[in-house]
Protein backbone atom coordinates (compact mmCIF):
# COMPACT_ATOMS: atom_id res chain seq x y z
CA UNK A 1 0.00 0.00 0.00
CA UNK A 2 1.60 3.30 -0.94
CA UNK A 3 -0.75 5.42 1.26
CA UNK A 4 -0.34 4.04 4.69
CA UNK A 5 -2.30 5.51 7.56
CA UNK A 6 0.13 4.97 10.00
CA UNK A 7 3.88 4.51 9.26
CA UNK A 8 4.34 1.65 12.11
CA UNK A 9 1.96 -0.84 11.08
CA UNK A 10 1.33 -2.76 8.04
CA UNK A 11 -1.19 -1.83 5.63
CA UNK A 12 -4.51 -3.59 6.38
CA UNK A 13 -6.24 -5.27 3.63
CA UNK A 14 -10.07 -6.81 3.43
CA UNK A 15 -9.98 -9.67 0.55
CA UNK A 16 -13.39 -10.56 -0.47
CA UNK A 17 -13.71 -14.02 -2.34
CA UNK A 18 -11.85 -15.79 -0.36
CA UNK A 19 -12.83 -19.01 -0.98
CA UNK A 20 -11.74 -18.76 -4.25
CA UNK A 21 -8.41 -19.81 -6.28
CA UNK A 22 -7.69 -16.67 -6.94
CA UNK A 23 -7.86 -14.72 -4.05
CA UNK A 24 -5.87 -17.61 -2.20
CA UNK A 25 -3.18 -16.69 -4.28
CA UNK A 26 -3.34 -13.19 -3.93
CA UNK A 27 -3.26 -13.64 -0.03
CA UNK A 28 -0.29 -15.95 -0.41
CA UNK A 29 1.74 -13.23 -2.32
CA UNK A 30 0.07 -10.20 0.54
CA UNK A 31 0.54 -12.08 4.11
CA UNK A 32 3.81 -11.04 4.34
CA UNK A 33 3.92 -7.65 3.56
CA UNK A 34 0.12 -6.93 4.78
CA UNK A 35 -2.16 -7.33 7.58
CA UNK A 36 -5.13 -8.96 5.47
CA UNK A 37 -8.74 -9.73 6.64
CA UNK A 38 -10.69 -12.30 4.15
CA UNK A 39 -14.52 -12.34 3.55
CA UNK A 40 -16.21 -14.69 1.56
CA UNK A 41 -20.40 -15.30 1.81
CA UNK A 42 -20.11 -19.30 0.86
CA UNK A 43 -18.16 -20.51 3.20
CA UNK A 44 -15.08 -19.87 6.35
CA UNK A 45 -11.58 -20.27 5.01
CA UNK A 46 -8.78 -21.37 7.27
CA UNK A 47 -5.97 -19.11 6.48
CA UNK A 48 -4.13 -19.74 9.53
CA UNK A 49 -3.56 -17.63 13.10
CA UNK A 50 -2.37 -14.14 11.01
CA UNK A 51 -5.45 -14.17 8.68
CA UNK A 52 -8.81 -13.60 10.57
CA UNK A 53 -11.61 -15.22 8.04
CA UNK A 54 -14.88 -14.77 8.56
CA UNK A 55 -18.17 -16.18 6.58
CA UNK A 56 -20.27 -13.00 6.18
CA UNK A 57 -23.29 -12.02 3.57
CA UNK A 58 -22.32 -8.67 2.71
CA UNK A 59 -25.53 -7.26 2.97
CA UNK A 60 -25.82 -8.34 6.25
CA UNK A 61 -25.67 -5.55 8.90
CA UNK A 62 -22.59 -7.80 10.58
CA UNK A 63 -20.71 -6.86 7.79
CA UNK A 64 -20.42 -3.55 9.05
CA UNK A 65 -18.83 -4.24 12.21
CA UNK A 66 -15.67 -5.76 9.96
CA UNK A 67 -15.12 -1.84 9.00
CA UNK A 68 -15.55 -0.88 12.64
CA UNK A 69 -12.93 -3.55 14.02
CA UNK A 70 -10.11 -3.42 11.65
CA UNK A 71 -8.74 -0.14 10.18
CA UNK A 72 -8.89 -0.85 6.10
CA UNK A 73 -6.56 0.79 4.24
CA UNK A 74 -7.95 -0.86 1.25
CA UNK A 75 -9.97 -3.59 -0.43
CA UNK A 76 -9.27 -6.47 -3.24
CA UNK A 77 -12.83 -7.26 -4.20
CA UNK A 78 -12.62 -10.52 -5.40
CA UNK A 79 -15.73 -12.01 -4.29
CA UNK A 80 -17.97 -12.06 -7.39
CA UNK A 81 -20.43 -14.85 -7.60
CA UNK A 82 -20.00 -16.66 -11.23
CA UNK A 83 -22.79 -16.63 -13.69
CA UNK A 84 -22.87 -20.70 -13.24
CA UNK A 85 -23.44 -20.17 -9.61
CA UNK A 86 -26.85 -19.81 -7.71
CA UNK A 87 -29.80 -18.09 -8.97
CA UNK A 88 -30.19 -14.75 -10.78
CA UNK A 89 -31.63 -13.40 -8.02
CA UNK A 90 -29.57 -14.29 -5.39
CA UNK A 91 -26.51 -13.57 -7.88
CA UNK A 92 -27.86 -10.34 -8.12
CA UNK A 93 -28.35 -9.45 -4.41
CA UNK A 94 -24.65 -10.80 -3.63
CA UNK A 95 -22.62 -9.36 -6.80
CA UNK A 96 -24.59 -5.92 -7.26
CA UNK A 97 -26.29 -5.24 -3.56
CA UNK A 98 -23.26 -6.84 -2.02
CA UNK A 99 -20.86 -4.52 -4.04
CA UNK A 100 -22.57 -1.23 -3.29
CA UNK A 101 -22.93 -2.33 0.35
CA UNK A 102 -19.30 -2.91 0.21
CA UNK A 103 -18.21 0.67 -1.61
CA UNK A 104 -20.52 2.35 0.27
CA UNK A 105 -19.09 1.16 3.54
CA UNK A 106 -15.37 1.71 2.07
CA UNK A 107 -16.70 4.81 1.54
CA UNK A 108 -17.82 5.91 5.18
CA UNK A 109 -14.45 4.62 6.52
CA UNK A 110 -12.19 6.36 4.42
CA UNK A 111 -10.64 3.31 1.99
CA UNK A 112 -8.18 5.02 0.09
CA UNK A 113 -7.72 1.83 -2.76
CA UNK A 114 -10.60 -0.40 -4.21
CA UNK A 115 -9.54 -3.15 -6.98
CA UNK A 116 -12.67 -4.91 -8.01
CA UNK A 117 -12.49 -8.08 -10.20
CA UNK A 118 -14.80 -8.00 -13.63
CA UNK A 119 -14.92 -10.53 -16.09
CA UNK A 120 -14.47 -9.72 -20.03
CA UNK A 121 -17.57 -11.66 -20.22
CA UNK A 122 -19.22 -8.15 -19.97
CA UNK A 123 -18.05 -6.61 -23.92
CA UNK A 124 -20.58 -10.15 -24.88
CA UNK A 125 -19.35 -12.08 -27.93
CA UNK A 126 -21.62 -11.04 -31.02
CA UNK A 127 -20.39 -11.86 -34.54
CA UNK A 128 -19.86 -8.13 -35.21
CA UNK A 129 -17.54 -7.89 -32.66
CA UNK A 130 -13.88 -6.71 -33.31
CA UNK A 131 -10.55 -7.86 -32.21
CA UNK A 132 -8.68 -6.32 -29.45
CA UNK A 133 -11.36 -4.80 -27.52
CA UNK A 134 -10.20 -1.74 -25.98
CA UNK A 135 -11.77 -0.38 -22.49
CA UNK A 136 -14.02 2.10 -24.01
CA UNK A 137 -15.34 -0.60 -26.01
CA UNK A 138 -19.79 -0.70 -25.20
CA UNK A 139 -21.05 -3.57 -22.65
CA UNK A 140 -22.98 -5.45 -24.58
CA UNK A 141 -23.32 -8.97 -23.20
CA UNK A 142 -26.47 -7.06 -21.04
CA UNK A 143 -28.28 -7.05 -23.93
CA UNK A 144 -27.70 -10.62 -25.09
CA UNK A 145 -27.87 -13.18 -22.06
CA UNK A 146 -30.21 -11.93 -18.69
CA UNK A 147 -27.66 -14.25 -16.69
CA UNK A 148 -24.71 -11.50 -17.23
CA UNK A 149 -27.03 -8.59 -15.77
CA UNK A 150 -25.69 -9.10 -12.77
CA UNK A 151 -21.66 -8.83 -13.96
CA UNK A 152 -22.27 -5.67 -16.27
CA UNK A 153 -24.35 -3.88 -13.47
CA UNK A 154 -21.98 -4.59 -10.88
CA UNK A 155 -19.07 -3.08 -12.98
CA UNK A 156 -21.63 0.13 -13.39
CA UNK A 157 -21.41 -0.10 -9.70
CA UNK A 158 -18.05 0.26 -9.58
CA UNK A 159 -17.46 2.48 -11.99
CA UNK A 160 -19.94 5.05 -10.91
CA UNK A 161 -18.27 5.19 -7.21
CA UNK A 162 -14.87 5.35 -9.43
CA UNK A 163 -16.07 8.93 -10.73
CA UNK A 164 -18.14 10.02 -7.43
CA UNK A 165 -15.51 9.10 -5.32
CA UNK A 166 -12.08 9.88 -7.00
CA UNK A 167 -10.58 9.22 -3.05
CA UNK A 168 -11.34 5.56 -3.01
CA UNK A 169 -8.92 4.84 -5.80
CA UNK A 170 -11.02 2.44 -7.68
CA UNK A 171 -9.73 0.00 -10.65
CA UNK A 172 -11.50 -2.20 -12.04
CA UNK A 173 -10.16 -5.01 -13.97
CA UNK A 174 -11.39 -7.03 -16.90
CA UNK A 175 -9.46 -10.24 -17.30
CA UNK A 176 -9.52 -12.96 -20.11
CA UNK A 177 -9.99 -16.78 -19.11
CA UNK A 178 -8.72 -17.28 -15.63
CA UNK A 179 -7.17 -21.02 -16.18
CA UNK A 180 -4.57 -23.15 -14.05
CA UNK A 181 -4.47 -25.57 -10.86
CA UNK A 182 -7.90 -25.51 -8.78
CA UNK A 183 -9.56 -22.89 -10.86
CA UNK A 184 -13.45 -24.57 -10.98
CA UNK A 185 -14.60 -21.55 -13.61
CA UNK A 186 -16.44 -22.62 -16.98
CA UNK A 187 -13.44 -22.49 -18.92
CA UNK A 188 -11.49 -24.34 -15.63
CA UNK A 189 -13.62 -26.79 -16.06
CA UNK A 190 -13.79 -27.70 -19.60
CA UNK A 191 -10.24 -27.74 -20.02
CA UNK A 192 -9.41 -29.93 -17.01
CA UNK A 193 -12.37 -32.67 -18.54
CA UNK A 194 -11.79 -35.61 -20.92
CA UNK A 195 -14.67 -34.66 -23.23
CA UNK A 196 -15.72 -30.87 -23.83
CA UNK A 197 -18.24 -29.33 -25.96
CA UNK A 198 -17.98 -27.24 -28.95
CA UNK A 199 -20.24 -25.58 -31.57
CA UNK A 200 -19.96 -27.59 -34.80
CA UNK A 201 -18.15 -25.01 -37.07
CA UNK A 202 -17.12 -22.72 -34.64
CA UNK A 203 -13.67 -22.23 -33.04
CA UNK A 204 -13.55 -18.40 -31.57
CA UNK A 205 -10.41 -17.14 -30.72
CA UNK A 206 -9.73 -16.72 -27.01
CA UNK A 207 -6.88 -15.64 -24.66
CA UNK A 208 -6.41 -17.37 -21.32
CA UNK A 209 -4.48 -16.44 -18.08
CA UNK A 210 -2.48 -18.66 -15.88
CA UNK A 211 -4.11 -17.85 -12.58
CA UNK A 212 -0.59 -17.52 -10.83
CA UNK A 213 0.07 -14.56 -13.53
CA UNK A 214 -4.08 -13.04 -12.54
CA UNK A 215 -3.00 -13.02 -8.98
CA UNK A 216 0.32 -10.98 -9.76
CA UNK A 217 -1.95 -8.69 -12.03
CA UNK A 218 -3.92 -7.91 -9.09
CA UNK A 219 -0.94 -7.11 -6.82
CA UNK A 220 0.12 -4.99 -8.98
CA UNK A 221 -2.70 -3.27 -9.58
CA UNK A 222 -3.22 -2.83 -5.98
CA UNK A 223 0.10 -1.17 -5.10
CA UNK A 224 0.03 1.40 -7.35
CA UNK A 225 -3.27 3.54 -6.79
CA UNK A 226 -4.16 4.32 -10.62
CA UNK A 227 -7.93 4.83 -10.90
CA UNK A 228 -9.88 3.40 -14.29
CA UNK A 229 -10.65 0.45 -15.89
CA UNK A 230 -8.24 -2.08 -17.48
CA UNK A 231 -8.69 -5.13 -19.60
CA UNK A 232 -6.10 -7.85 -18.39
CA UNK A 233 -5.05 -10.06 -21.13
CA UNK A 234 -1.49 -11.21 -22.78
CA UNK A 235 -0.44 -10.87 -26.20
CA UNK A 236 -0.87 -14.67 -27.26
CA UNK A 237 -4.29 -15.91 -28.94
CA UNK A 238 -5.30 -19.35 -29.50
CA UNK A 239 -8.30 -20.63 -31.26
CA UNK A 240 -11.22 -22.58 -29.27
CA UNK A 241 -10.70 -25.84 -30.33
CA UNK A 242 -7.50 -26.06 -30.14
CA UNK A 243 -6.91 -25.82 -27.24
CA UNK A 244 -8.63 -28.37 -26.29
CA UNK A 245 -6.49 -30.36 -28.37
CA UNK A 246 -3.52 -28.95 -26.79
CA UNK A 247 -5.22 -29.34 -23.22
CA UNK A 248 -6.21 -33.40 -23.93
CA UNK A 249 -9.94 -32.96 -24.38
CA UNK A 250 -11.88 -34.71 -26.80
CA UNK A 251 -14.24 -32.45 -28.29
CA UNK A 252 -17.94 -33.77 -28.91
CA UNK A 253 -19.43 -31.05 -31.55
CA UNK A 254 -22.71 -29.63 -30.80
CA UNK A 255 -25.44 -29.01 -34.05
CA UNK A 256 -24.78 -25.76 -34.02
CA UNK A 257 -27.29 -24.34 -36.96
CA UNK A 258 -30.10 -23.29 -36.83
CA UNK A 259 -28.98 -21.48 -33.64
CA UNK A 260 -32.09 -22.47 -32.22
CA UNK A 261 -30.98 -25.72 -31.60
CA UNK A 262 -27.99 -25.74 -29.78
CA UNK A 263 -29.52 -23.26 -27.24
CA UNK A 264 -32.20 -25.77 -27.37
CA UNK A 265 -29.78 -28.96 -26.32
CA UNK A 266 -27.61 -27.30 -23.85
CA UNK A 267 -30.55 -25.74 -22.09
CA UNK A 268 -31.84 -29.46 -21.88
CA UNK A 269 -28.40 -30.93 -20.70
CA UNK A 270 -27.65 -27.90 -18.17
CA UNK A 271 -24.34 -28.44 -18.42
CA UNK A 272 -22.59 -26.59 -15.69
CA UNK A 273 -19.41 -26.73 -17.80
CA UNK A 274 -20.67 -25.09 -21.19
CA UNK A 275 -23.70 -23.45 -20.35
CA UNK A 276 -26.80 -22.50 -22.37
CA UNK A 277 -26.34 -18.13 -21.80
CA UNK A 278 -22.43 -18.58 -22.56
CA UNK A 279 -22.91 -20.15 -26.07
CA UNK A 280 -22.21 -17.21 -27.93
CA UNK A 281 -18.73 -17.24 -26.36
CA UNK A 282 -18.03 -20.50 -27.88
CA UNK A 283 -19.26 -19.10 -31.07
CA UNK A 284 -17.85 -16.24 -31.49
CA UNK A 285 -14.65 -14.61 -30.54
CA UNK A 286 -14.12 -11.62 -27.65
CA UNK A 287 -10.39 -10.97 -27.80
CA UNK A 288 -9.21 -8.10 -25.53
CA UNK A 289 -6.76 -5.74 -25.46
CA UNK A 290 -4.46 -5.87 -22.23
CA UNK A 291 -1.58 -3.48 -23.72
CA UNK A 292 -3.14 -0.69 -21.15
CA UNK A 293 -2.82 -2.31 -17.86
CA UNK A 294 0.52 -3.87 -19.21
CA UNK A 295 1.79 -0.22 -19.88
CA UNK A 296 0.51 1.36 -16.80
CA UNK A 297 1.42 -1.46 -13.94
CA UNK A 298 4.12 -2.79 -15.66
CA UNK A 299 2.65 -6.43 -16.67
CA UNK A 300 3.77 -8.93 -18.48
CA UNK A 301 2.72 -12.37 -17.94
CA UNK A 302 5.23 -15.20 -16.92
CA UNK A 303 3.51 -18.54 -17.90
CA UNK A 304 3.10 -19.38 -21.71
CA UNK A 305 -0.18 -20.63 -23.18
CA UNK A 306 1.72 -23.92 -24.03
CA UNK A 307 2.37 -24.56 -19.94
CA UNK A 308 -1.09 -23.86 -19.53
CA UNK A 309 -2.14 -26.24 -21.66
CA UNK A 310 0.36 -29.02 -20.71
CA UNK A 311 -0.43 -28.68 -17.08
CA UNK A 312 -4.53 -29.65 -17.84
CA UNK A 313 -3.17 -32.42 -20.70
CA UNK A 314 -0.80 -33.76 -17.81
CA UNK A 315 -3.25 -33.60 -14.88
CA UNK A 316 -6.70 -34.94 -16.59
CA UNK A 317 -7.37 -37.30 -13.77
CA UNK A 318 -6.33 -36.28 -10.30
CA UNK A 319 -8.58 -32.76 -11.24
CA UNK B 1 0.82 -40.70 -39.95
CA UNK B 2 -2.20 -39.23 -38.64
CA UNK B 3 -4.50 -37.82 -41.61
CA UNK B 4 -3.32 -34.11 -40.76
CA UNK B 5 0.26 -34.77 -41.55
CA UNK B 6 -0.25 -36.90 -44.69
CA UNK B 7 -2.68 -34.19 -45.68
CA UNK B 8 0.51 -31.58 -44.90
CA UNK B 9 3.31 -33.79 -46.90
CA UNK B 10 0.88 -34.39 -49.82
CA UNK B 11 -0.31 -30.50 -49.98
CA UNK B 12 2.82 -28.46 -48.19
CA UNK B 13 6.00 -29.33 -49.60
CA UNK B 14 9.09 -28.54 -47.56
CA UNK B 15 10.08 -25.40 -49.75
CA UNK B 16 6.52 -23.58 -49.73
CA UNK B 17 6.48 -24.38 -45.68
CA UNK B 18 9.50 -22.63 -45.49
CA UNK B 19 8.62 -20.12 -47.80
CA UNK B 20 5.76 -18.86 -45.31
CA UNK B 21 7.51 -19.78 -42.26
CA UNK B 22 9.99 -16.76 -44.03
CA UNK B 23 7.44 -14.30 -44.00
CA UNK B 24 7.07 -11.43 -41.19
CA UNK B 25 3.97 -11.91 -39.28
CA UNK B 26 2.92 -11.05 -35.89
CA UNK B 27 1.51 -13.97 -34.93
CA UNK B 28 1.52 -15.56 -31.12
CA UNK B 29 3.26 -18.48 -29.62
CA UNK B 30 0.77 -21.02 -31.48
CA UNK B 31 0.78 -19.38 -34.86
CA UNK B 32 -2.32 -17.52 -34.40
CA UNK B 33 -3.14 -13.68 -34.59
CA UNK B 34 -5.97 -11.63 -32.29
CA UNK B 35 -8.16 -11.97 -35.72
CA UNK B 36 -7.48 -15.85 -36.54
CA UNK B 37 -4.92 -15.76 -38.79
CA UNK B 38 -3.04 -19.05 -38.82
CA UNK B 39 -0.15 -20.01 -40.08
CA UNK B 40 -0.73 -23.49 -40.57
CA UNK B 41 -4.00 -22.96 -42.07
CA UNK B 42 -2.83 -20.48 -44.26
CA UNK B 43 -0.03 -22.99 -45.78
CA UNK B 44 -3.37 -25.15 -46.59
CA UNK B 45 -4.68 -21.76 -48.23
CA UNK B 46 -1.68 -21.20 -49.99
CA UNK B 47 -1.21 -24.34 -51.74
CA UNK B 48 -4.76 -24.92 -52.43
CA UNK B 49 -4.67 -21.84 -54.58
CA UNK B 50 -1.67 -22.30 -56.62
CA UNK B 51 -3.78 -24.18 -59.33
CA UNK B 52 -6.30 -21.94 -59.34
CA UNK B 53 -4.49 -19.35 -59.81
CA UNK B 54 -2.37 -20.63 -62.05
CA UNK B 55 -4.07 -23.11 -64.48
CA UNK B 56 -7.28 -22.42 -63.83
CA UNK B 57 -7.54 -18.86 -63.78
CA UNK B 58 -4.00 -18.47 -65.94
CA UNK B 59 -3.60 -15.02 -64.09
CA UNK B 60 -1.21 -12.78 -64.91
CA UNK B 61 0.30 -10.14 -62.37
CA UNK B 62 1.88 -7.22 -63.72
CA UNK B 63 3.66 -4.23 -61.58
CA UNK B 64 3.46 -6.33 -58.13
CA UNK B 65 7.11 -5.25 -57.03
CA UNK B 66 5.13 -1.54 -56.64
CA UNK B 67 3.85 -3.38 -53.05
CA UNK B 68 5.94 -1.86 -50.52
CA UNK B 69 8.03 -4.62 -48.92
CA UNK B 70 6.98 -3.58 -45.59
CA UNK B 71 5.18 -0.78 -43.38
CA UNK B 72 1.03 -0.21 -43.46
CA UNK B 73 -0.21 -0.36 -46.94
CA UNK B 74 -3.93 -0.56 -48.56
CA UNK B 75 -4.31 -2.41 -51.84
CA UNK B 76 -7.27 -1.06 -53.47
CA UNK B 77 -9.29 -2.04 -56.41
CA UNK B 78 -12.24 -2.72 -58.44
CA UNK B 79 -14.45 -6.05 -56.85
CA UNK B 80 -16.37 -8.05 -58.84
CA UNK B 81 -17.71 -11.56 -59.73
CA UNK B 82 -20.67 -12.48 -56.63
CA UNK B 83 -17.72 -13.96 -54.45
CA UNK B 84 -14.34 -12.76 -53.67
CA UNK B 85 -12.29 -14.53 -55.89
CA UNK B 86 -10.30 -11.53 -56.90
CA UNK B 87 -9.25 -10.91 -53.58
CA UNK B 88 -8.01 -14.74 -53.25
CA UNK B 89 -6.09 -14.12 -56.56
CA UNK B 90 -4.77 -10.46 -55.44
CA UNK B 91 -3.74 -11.66 -52.33
CA UNK B 92 -1.60 -15.17 -53.44
CA UNK B 93 -0.17 -13.03 -55.95
CA UNK B 94 1.70 -10.56 -53.28
CA UNK B 95 2.21 -13.79 -51.03
CA UNK B 96 4.16 -15.56 -53.71
CA UNK B 97 5.71 -12.30 -54.96
CA UNK B 98 9.72 -13.48 -55.43
CA UNK B 99 11.05 -10.50 -53.60
CA UNK B 100 9.95 -9.57 -50.11
CA UNK B 101 6.27 -11.19 -49.97
CA UNK B 102 4.07 -10.06 -47.60
CA UNK B 103 0.75 -12.41 -46.56
CA UNK B 104 -2.23 -9.26 -47.18
CA UNK B 105 -4.99 -9.28 -45.17
CA UNK B 106 -9.15 -8.75 -46.62
CA UNK B 107 -11.61 -7.66 -44.94
CA UNK B 108 -15.01 -9.53 -45.14
CA UNK B 109 -18.66 -8.72 -44.78
CA UNK B 110 -19.98 -9.23 -41.64
CA UNK B 111 -22.24 -11.85 -42.77
CA UNK B 112 -19.02 -14.55 -43.11
CA UNK B 113 -18.64 -14.66 -39.46
CA UNK B 114 -21.96 -16.53 -38.93
CA UNK B 115 -21.10 -19.35 -41.20
CA UNK B 116 -19.98 -22.32 -39.64
CA UNK B 117 -16.48 -23.31 -40.40
CA UNK B 118 -16.45 -20.88 -44.02
CA UNK B 119 -16.11 -18.14 -41.18
CA UNK B 120 -13.07 -19.75 -39.17
CA UNK B 121 -11.34 -21.12 -42.48
CA UNK B 122 -11.35 -17.05 -44.20
CA UNK B 123 -10.14 -15.91 -40.71
CA UNK B 124 -7.58 -18.37 -40.55
CA UNK B 125 -6.12 -17.30 -43.91
CA UNK B 126 -6.04 -13.60 -43.17
CA UNK B 127 -9.70 -12.71 -43.75
CA UNK B 128 -11.23 -10.52 -40.51
CA UNK B 129 -14.65 -8.87 -39.92
CA UNK B 130 -14.99 -5.93 -42.25
CA UNK B 131 -14.30 -3.50 -38.94
CA UNK B 132 -13.08 -0.08 -39.46
CA UNK B 133 -11.22 -1.15 -35.84
CA UNK B 134 -9.84 -3.73 -36.97
CA UNK B 135 -8.63 -2.26 -40.39
CA UNK B 136 -7.13 0.32 -38.03
CA UNK B 137 -5.32 -1.85 -35.32
CA UNK B 138 -4.09 -3.72 -38.98
CA UNK B 139 -2.60 -1.07 -39.83
CA UNK B 140 -1.00 -0.01 -36.80
CA UNK B 141 0.28 -3.58 -36.76
CA UNK B 142 2.27 -2.43 -40.32
CA UNK B 143 -0.27 -4.99 -42.24
CA UNK B 144 -1.40 -4.88 -46.01
CA UNK B 145 -4.86 -4.93 -46.30
CA UNK B 146 -6.58 -5.84 -48.95
CA UNK B 147 -9.83 -3.24 -49.58
CA UNK B 148 -12.40 -2.85 -52.13
CA UNK B 149 -14.58 0.35 -51.27
CA UNK B 150 -17.25 -0.37 -53.29
CA UNK B 151 -18.26 -3.28 -51.20
CA UNK B 152 -21.07 -5.64 -52.06
CA UNK B 153 -22.27 -3.16 -54.67
CA UNK B 154 -19.27 -3.52 -56.74
CA UNK B 155 -19.08 -7.93 -56.07
CA UNK B 156 -23.04 -7.81 -56.88
CA UNK B 157 -23.30 -5.56 -60.27
CA UNK B 158 -24.96 -7.71 -62.92
CA UNK B 159 -22.84 -8.49 -65.74
CA UNK B 160 -24.08 -5.09 -67.63
CA UNK B 161 -22.77 -3.21 -65.56
CA UNK B 162 -19.10 -5.00 -65.09
CA UNK B 163 -15.53 -2.89 -65.19
CA UNK B 164 -17.91 0.03 -64.32
CA UNK B 165 -17.00 1.52 -60.73
CA UNK B 166 -19.62 1.76 -58.29
CA UNK B 167 -19.05 4.63 -55.57
CA UNK B 168 -16.45 3.92 -53.35
CA UNK B 169 -16.63 4.77 -49.69
CA UNK B 170 -14.28 6.69 -47.79
CA UNK B 171 -13.61 4.98 -45.05
CA UNK B 172 -9.95 3.29 -46.44
CA UNK B 173 -8.72 7.37 -47.38
CA UNK B 174 -9.49 8.14 -43.70
CA UNK B 175 -7.21 5.16 -42.65
CA UNK B 176 -4.72 5.98 -45.24
CA UNK B 177 -4.05 9.61 -43.64
CA UNK B 178 -4.59 8.80 -40.31
CA UNK B 179 -1.91 5.72 -40.41
CA UNK B 180 0.46 7.02 -42.94
CA UNK B 181 -0.76 3.95 -45.09
CA UNK B 182 0.87 3.53 -48.90
CA UNK B 183 -2.05 3.18 -50.66
CA UNK B 184 -1.55 0.54 -53.55
CA UNK B 185 -4.20 0.80 -56.42
CA UNK B 186 -4.96 -2.53 -58.64
CA UNK B 187 -6.95 -2.89 -61.79
CA UNK B 188 -8.44 -6.38 -61.74
CA UNK B 189 -9.53 -7.52 -64.74
CA UNK B 190 -11.56 -11.12 -66.00
CA UNK B 191 -13.10 -11.32 -62.62
CA UNK B 192 -16.08 -9.90 -64.07
CA UNK B 193 -16.32 -12.60 -66.27
CA UNK B 194 -16.62 -15.87 -63.86
CA UNK B 195 -19.72 -15.93 -62.25
CA UNK B 196 -21.44 -13.17 -64.72
CA UNK B 197 -25.18 -12.59 -63.44
CA UNK B 198 -27.98 -10.86 -65.63
CA UNK B 199 -30.30 -10.45 -62.19
CA UNK B 200 -30.08 -10.39 -58.30
CA UNK B 201 -33.49 -11.66 -56.34
CA UNK B 202 -33.68 -9.09 -53.72
CA UNK B 203 -36.64 -10.67 -51.77
CA UNK B 204 -34.53 -13.84 -51.74
CA UNK B 205 -31.58 -12.47 -50.93
CA UNK B 206 -33.39 -10.94 -47.70
CA UNK B 207 -34.98 -13.89 -46.95
CA UNK B 208 -31.50 -15.53 -46.87
CA UNK B 209 -29.95 -13.20 -45.33
CA UNK B 210 -27.44 -12.86 -47.78
CA UNK B 211 -26.10 -9.24 -49.77
CA UNK B 212 -27.36 -10.36 -52.94
CA UNK B 213 -28.77 -13.13 -54.56
CA UNK B 214 -27.60 -13.32 -58.07
CA UNK B 215 -29.32 -15.20 -60.97
CA UNK B 216 -26.46 -16.59 -62.55
CA UNK B 217 -24.77 -20.19 -64.02
CA UNK B 218 -23.97 -22.69 -60.59
CA UNK B 219 -20.64 -22.46 -62.25
CA UNK B 220 -17.33 -20.47 -61.94
CA UNK B 221 -16.11 -19.53 -65.59
CA UNK B 222 -12.92 -20.05 -66.19
CA UNK B 223 -11.65 -16.63 -67.72
CA UNK B 224 -8.20 -14.96 -68.17
CA UNK B 225 -7.77 -12.76 -65.03
CA UNK B 226 -5.04 -9.87 -65.41
CA UNK B 227 -4.13 -8.25 -62.36
CA UNK B 228 -2.19 -4.69 -62.67
CA UNK B 229 -1.27 -3.09 -59.73
CA UNK B 230 -0.23 0.43 -60.04
CA UNK B 231 2.30 2.96 -58.21
CA UNK B 232 1.88 3.18 -54.26
CA UNK B 233 0.31 6.53 -53.57
CA UNK B 234 0.46 8.36 -50.71
CA UNK B 235 -1.68 10.85 -48.78
CA UNK B 236 -0.38 13.72 -45.91
CA UNK B 237 -3.19 13.14 -42.72
CA UNK B 238 -4.22 16.18 -41.42
CA UNK B 239 -7.69 17.84 -41.10
CA UNK B 240 -9.19 18.13 -44.08
CA UNK B 241 -12.96 18.64 -45.52
CA UNK B 242 -14.86 15.70 -46.30
CA UNK B 243 -14.97 17.61 -50.13
CA UNK B 244 -11.07 17.13 -49.68
CA UNK B 245 -11.22 13.39 -49.08
CA UNK B 246 -13.78 12.91 -51.81
CA UNK B 247 -11.29 14.47 -54.19
CA UNK B 248 -8.47 12.00 -52.93
CA UNK B 249 -10.68 9.08 -53.32
CA UNK B 250 -11.67 10.62 -57.20
CA UNK B 251 -7.95 10.38 -57.73
CA UNK B 252 -7.81 6.36 -56.39
CA UNK B 253 -10.39 5.76 -58.32
CA UNK B 254 -9.34 7.49 -61.48
CA UNK B 255 -5.70 5.87 -61.19
CA UNK B 256 -7.95 2.47 -60.68
CA UNK B 257 -10.23 3.02 -64.08
CA UNK B 258 -6.93 3.18 -65.43
CA UNK B 259 -5.14 0.13 -64.27
CA UNK B 260 -8.53 -1.50 -65.66
CA UNK B 261 -8.36 0.31 -68.95
CA UNK B 262 -4.72 -1.15 -69.28
CA UNK B 263 -5.62 -4.82 -68.43
CA UNK B 264 -8.72 -4.43 -70.89
CA UNK B 265 -6.05 -3.48 -73.22
CA UNK B 266 -3.91 -6.23 -72.36
CA UNK B 267 -6.33 -9.25 -73.08
CA UNK B 268 -6.47 -11.16 -76.17
CA UNK B 269 -9.87 -12.73 -75.21
CA UNK B 270 -12.68 -13.12 -72.26
CA UNK B 271 -10.95 -17.30 -71.79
Amino acid sequence: MNVPKNIQRKPQILITGAAGATAQRVIERLRETCDLVAVDARIQVPLGDDIPSYCIDFNHRSFEDLFRRYQFDGVIHLGRIRSSQLTRLRRYNANVLGTQKLLDLSHKYGIQRIVVLSTFHVYGAMAYNPALIDESAPMKSAGLSADLIDSVELENLANLYLWRFPELNITILRPCNIVGPSVQNTMGRLLASHRAPVLAGFSPMMQFMHIDDMADAIVLAYNKPVRGIFNVASDDWVAYQRALELSGCTRIPVPSIPPVLPRLILRTLRLQSFPAYLMEFFKYPVVIDGQAFAKEFGFQPKRPLKEIFRFYRDNKRPL
Amino acid sequence: MSLASFLKSRLIPAKLDEQINRIRKPIGSLGYDPWGFNNETFKYGFSLTKPIYEKYFRTEAHGVDHMPADGPVLIVGNHSGQLPIDGILVGYALASREKNPRIPRAMIERFFPTVPWLGNLLNGVGAALGDPLNCARMLANNEAIIVFPEGVRGSGKLYRDRYKLQRFGNGFMHLAMKYNAAIVPIGIVGCEETIPAIANIKPLAKALGVPYAPVAMPVILPAKVHLNFGPPMYFEGGDISEEQVNERVEQVKAEINRLIDKGLAERKGLF
